[in-house]
């Protein structure tokens, strides 16, 4: 059964420094209130899986939180580059990033895997690109039955998976529609998780297309409205498209971006 | 006809390039816009295929990333991110992937990666990969559209992020990659096709006003061209309307 948290004390609680997180969240459902208050408690070493690291994930590596980061496309979707992920990776700064890249249908299949209990993911794909010479996770694999050759990737089993959702029952019940992107499995590869979601509500009513992680298959849920803004929560608000526009001058200068840390992060009372 | 710009014919030049009823593994950018300009235009029925599981997206305005609400909201079916890869791209039942680079090689692989210095200490890291690997592979053919520029049309790729006709004829063969790969190649100043024999990219179109010469000086290697190089109508009007009103309400 998942426990009813505070987003502080569930993340204090299940994310250790040097932990594997996965924060997932395609364009929709994106926990950012979880990763800055990940930031908030001074979190270290951590390694980030997310196959499409945004600007969360960009406060996170320049605010110094991560060692390592698991992905596939780092980008800030539709305006352009993400400068606090390049800088780490160009300059070091603040600290170096070792990177481990993949397609999203290798990142997709790495959790496919996880979540299925078994040790990798086979399929068609990076065959004739340069990414298994720098990655040494992409493993070319023969088809037992046809000699065909394919790419095996490992299971990707995070520590601890967070995701965001549109709501829960009392009893820890998550539902979330829309576009899930690849959170189901995350949450099921993983060790411990997360879930914030928009409202806790006495009971969940059924909606088309939603997935419900059941409360047994989560660690802990908590209440944080508006946890991921700006990104969207169908049914709920929409996306702050200007954000990530204006995210983009933000992050561009290391000061210009430490006062945004300090003022919005550091400075900034925790939401639940 | 009105005056335009050497982005809006290319927009245009894309649009026109996808045909009624077939599907499209669209990219975020000159793809999407193109693929909305058409669906507008000559192919209502085209099938948009967002890789944040959206199947038969619907948007009334251009989308600034792949997963907006309003691609779920108009989508025929909105599947994980999983199953859009493995189950719908993997088979090779998507007509056509359509993508941009940041660099293009005369085979039309791309670089999506690193660009200068070396793959641990680049001088400019970009985005990465995402979809397009295996968009790359599995769709039965690609389209690309890029800025064509010295800097983009380079001899030789910093990283192969997604293949395209590999080294030459046979390579996709020989690397098992299902698709036809790139069949067509949009730029600011013409279309490339690649050579049957060779596979190599071949100017076979320039836009209306671009000289050879343009073309070849905005390109990295020497630019193969084909025997009879045709011209690409001007975009018309409504063509012209239906972009700039699309462009214009997504602002």
């Amino acid at each position: 059964m998942a426990d009813i948290v505070s987003l502080r004390e569930g993340l204090a609680e299940l994310v250790s420094d040097g932990d594997l997180v996965a924060m997932e969240g395609f364009t929709h459902l994106i926990p950012v209130a979880a990763g800055q208050e990940l930031i908030r408690q001074r979190r270290k070493d951590l390694t980030l899986a997310r196959m499409t690291p945004d600007i969360v994930y960009d406060q996170l590596i320049g605010a110094g939180c991560a060692r390592k980061l698991i992905f596939s496309w780092g980008g800030n979707p539709g305006v352009g580059s993400l400068h606090r992920f390049r800088d780490a990776v160009e300059h070091g700064w603040p600290a170096p990033l070792e990177i481990e890249e993949h397609s999203h249908a290798g990142m997709a299949n790495r959790y496919v895997a996880g979540a299925a209990g078994l040790p990798f993911a086979v399929l068609r794909g990076y065959v004739g690109t340069d990414l298994p010479k720098h990655t040494e996770n992409i493993k070319p694999i023969e088809c037992p039955f046809t000699g065909e050759q394919l790419t095996a990737v490992p299971a990707l089993n995070p520590d601890v998976t967070v995701v965001h959702a549109q709501r829960a029952d009392s009893h820890g019940n998550v539902q979330l529609w829309g576009i899930t992107g690849v959170q189901k499995e995350a949450v099921l590869a993983a060790k411990r998780s997360l879930v914030t979601v928009e409202e806790v509500v006495p009971e969940l009513t059924p909606r088309a297309g939603a997935i419900v992680l059941p409360s047994w298959a989560v660690t802990a849920v908590a209440e944080v409205p508006g946890g991921a803004r700006p990104s969207y929560a169908q049914d709920y608000y929409e996306r702050a498209n200007t954000s990530y526009q204006e995210w983009d001058a933000i992050s561009r200068d290391r000061e210009r971006f430490q006062e945004w840390l300090a003022d919005q992060v550091y400075g900034a009372e925790v939401k639940s | 006809m009105s005056s335009y710009t050497a982005e809006e014919m290319m927009s245009i030049a894309a649009a026109r390039a996808l045909t009624e009823g077939s599907s499209c593994f669209v990219g975020i950018g000159l793809p999407s816009t193109a693929a909305n300009v058409a669906r507008r235009m000559h192919a209502p029925g085209l099938v948009l295929i967002y890789e944040s599981g959206c199947l038969g997206a619907k948007p009334d305005l251009l989308p600034l990333s792949i997963g907006d609400g309003m691609l779920a909201e108009t989508a025929d079916s909105v599947v994980s991110v999983p199953e859009v890869f493995n189950y719908w791209l993997q088979p090779g039942r998507i007509d056509v992937g359509f993508l941009g680079a940041a660099q293009l090689d005369r085979f039309g692989n791309i670089n999506t990666t690193v660009v200068g210095g070396d793959y641990t200490d680049p001088k400019v890291r970009l985005p990465g990969a995402g979809g397009a690997p295996e968009i790359a592979a599995s769709c039965k053919e690609v389209f690309l559209v890029v800025r064509q520029s010295t800097r983009a049309f380079v001899a030789e790729l910093d990283f192969i992020t997604s293949v395209g006709h590999g080294s030459g004829a046979g390579d996709r063969h020989r690397l098992g990659l299902p698709g036809a790969g790139p069949t067509l190649v949009i730029t600011d100043l013409g279309i490339l096709r690649p050579d049957p024999r060779t596979a190599e990219l071949t100017l076979t179109q320039l836009h209306p006003g671009v000289t050879l010469d343009e073309a070849r000086a905005a390109t990295g290697w020497e630019l193969a061209v084909a025997e009879e190089l045709g011209r690409t109508e001007a975009p018309s009007d409504r063509e012209l309307t239906v972009l700039r009103e699309l462009t214009a309400a997504s602002q």
